[in-house]
């Protein structure tokens, strides 16, 4: 009894710390703008959101997908063709952007949950695909040149968004809201039932849940806030164009995810920094990227297949285990 | 010359079109094969197929333009190297990852894909590198109703012949029963005193090879180019869903009725052509979740 209050106090701690970590973070974001380049920060955000997004499938119901760019590519041309072409101002924009990401994600999860595991990835990656080559001959898309100079925008009629701390803060907003979305969806009732069904999906269906049902709701609430990145993507840089949609883009969301730690909040975030940061850093080298990301992805899966925010709770939980036994 | 019409398409383009999805049918077949036979034991979905293709392609065209060594002696080389690659990747990497989650496989070896395609990229570019028809098949055959270039006829009927003879090698020798019984219950298989992880990893090199063999048949038709694989073996994926990874001789029909459906969907509707395979896997999938040869759902 004594243990357990015990351990109920230091768990009760540990929350009290993540919550502290969590402000500190926010703070520090806040300032960041005044301090590090906004346009990178901007960058990290979109991707940190898009990563968080593809999460919440493969983290908290077990479906590796390999068409997300599909949704945060194809949001990325709603929302610039509708703010560019159609004049729409950006929440318009976005509001459309995630919309269609919805409704591609419904359709795409509609096939791809017919099949399980690895053929559920396959199938992904196929349909998104076939979005791409849609991509590529649509007019709307501009083809290879994609749409340029997206404006950014007045933001309810009172923000400029083209004011280099308008267009930050308004990202940052974004970013915690999705991030804050998320969070809800996977504390939830129906995130603890995506839970059971990535442990144990035929006991999920034995306990009476439709699990396909519940599989389609977490790909399009996964679709439509990687359309929420894609579209603010879209607008931080004014541009959406075709490698937002290639398959190379999915590739990057797994390996920003598989990094940071599959399954937990704060892992996608910190590997989609870290990914963007890397892409940063040899932008400027001679040294290919592709090859790094490839690197990379061998190496977590051989070596840390939790990812690294992934290995610094199992390292804390070890020691919590021995510190209580001894 | 009166040119005769079906549909209202000319004979000649239509028969064109098919000889074209005849032989995209053949890699399709090919590739497909090689990622059922590693699946089958492996539990391993390899996105490296893709990229060991490119690598028998630049493998015969490496040998030729460093080496001098021709066409018929990469054929046996290319696939050599490819799949004695994929024992050391097997023995080094892909063996400490059986027993785990399947996706972990699949995003080893999509992390491989990438690192040997930007290697190629890296050193030899983006375009395409020519590989010249061997003298013996250059040229064609007038069949009097359309023209048949020799070296496309040869690679439908080598992809024949490798097909059907890595099918009746898997149903009909020992090592093949070995491979089917192994597929079926490996520690039971172990336990009657084969060396099951010895399997595993010849396995892995046969499917690689599979897939060394196909580039270096494919460098003379397309161009030797370093990303030759990754957008094929998206198409092969699908091509596998639509067959169904149950069975091999499924996978083998699947590929070539594909690349023939792919074909005629040229003629007819030319801006589907690229998406008709993604449409055909999205219709198997309403009607028949598991594939038309697949027996798991």
């Amino acid at each position: 009894m004594a243990e357990m209050t015990e351990s109920n106090a230091r768990k009760a701690a540990s929350v009290r710390v993540e919550w502290i970590l969590i402000a500190l973070a926010i703070i520090g974001l806040a300032a960041a703008p005044f301090f590090i380049y906004p346009l990178f920060i901007m960058k990290m955000l979109c991707f940190a959101l898009f990563a968080s997004a593809f999460n919440l499938l493969i983290g908290y119901t077990g479906l590796l997908s390999f068409g997300h760019a599909a949704f945060f590519g194809g949001a990325a041309y709603f929302t610039a063709h509708a703010m560019k072409v159609w004049g729409w101002p950006p929440e318009a924009g976005i509001l459309l952007g995630v919309l269609g990401a919805a409704l591609l994600g419904a359709v795409m999860g509609f096939f791809a949950i017919r099949r399980q595991g690895i053929y559920f990835a396959m199938i992904t990656l196929a349909l998104s695909q076939m979005f791409f080559f849609f991509c590529l001959q649509a007019e709307f898309t501009n083809g290879e040149d994609g749409i340029q100079g997206v404006p950014r925008g007045t933001l309810f009629g009172l923000f400029n968004l083209h004011e280099p701390l308008a267009i930050y803060y308004f990202v940052l907003a974004i970013f915690l809201l999705g991030v804050a979305a998320i969070w809800r969806i996977v504390n939830s009732p129906f995130g603890m039932i995506l839970r059971s069904i990535r442990e144990n999906e035929n006991r999920a269906i034995s306990l009476g849940y439709s699990v396909a049902n519940y599989k389609l709701a977490a790909f399009v609430m996964s679709a439509a806030l990687a359309g929420l990145a894609g579209a603010l993507k879209a607008i931080v840089f004014q541009f959406a164009t075709l490698t937002d949609v290639a398959w190379q883009m999915s590739g990057e969301v797994i390996l920003m995810t598989l990094l940071g730690g599959i399954g937990t909040m704060i892992g996608p975030i910190v590997g989609a920094g870290l990914v963007v940061a890397l892409q940063n850093t040899l932008a400027t080298s001679d040294f290919p990227v592709t090859i790094a990301t490839g690197l990379i992805f061998m190496a977590c899966v051989l070596v840390f297949r939790r990812g690294i925010v992934g290995e610094i709770y199992a390292w804390l939980a070890r020691r919590q285990k021995s510190n209580g036994r001894s | 010359m009166t040119m005769t019409m079906i549909f209202g398409i000319p004979i000649q383009a239509l028969l064109g079109q098919l000889l074209v999805g005849l032989i995209n049918g053949s890699f399709y077949a090919m590739l497909s094969l090689g990622l059922a036979i590693i699946f089958g034991l492996l539990r391993i979905i390899n996105f490296a197929h893709g990229a060991q293709y490119m690598l028998g392609a630049f493998a015969g065209y490496l040998l030729l333009s460093y080496l001098g060594v021709g066409f018929w002696a990469a054929l046996i080389l290319a696939p050599l190297i490819v799949g004695l690659l994929g024992i050391v990747i097997e023995r080094l990497a892909l063996s400490r990852l059986y027993g785990i989650d399947p996706l972990y496989g699949l995003l080893f070896t999509f992390g491989l894909a990438l690192v040997l395609e930007g290697v190629f990229r890296y050193y030899y570019g983006v375009s395409g590198n020519p590989y010249a028809v061997p003298p013996l098949l250059a040229g064609g055959t007038n069949l009097g109703f359309m023209f048949l270039p020799n070296y496309r006829a040869f690679v439908v009927i080598a992809s024949l012949v490798v097909c059907l003879g890595t099918w009746l090698a898997i149903e009909k020798t020992k090592f093949g029963s070995y491979l089917r019984a192994a597929t079926e219950n490996p520690s039971l298989v172990q336990a009657f005193g084969v060396n099951v992880p010895l399997l595993l990893t010849l396995t892995y090199g046969l499917g690689s090879a599979l897939a060394g063999l196909a580039g270096i048949l494919a460098a003379p038709v397309y161009q030797v180019s370093p990303l030759m694989g990754s957008n094929l073996i998206i198409v092969v994926f699908a091509v596998v869903v639509v067959g169904g990874m149950g069975s091999i001789l499924g996978a083998i029909v699947t590929g070539y009725m594909l690349g023939l459906a792919e074909g005629l969907t040229k003629v007819f509707y030319p801006e589907a052509s690229n998406i008709v395979i993604f449409v055909i896997m999205a219709i198997v999938l309403l009607v028949r979740p598991a594939g038309l040869f697949g027996k798991d759902a």
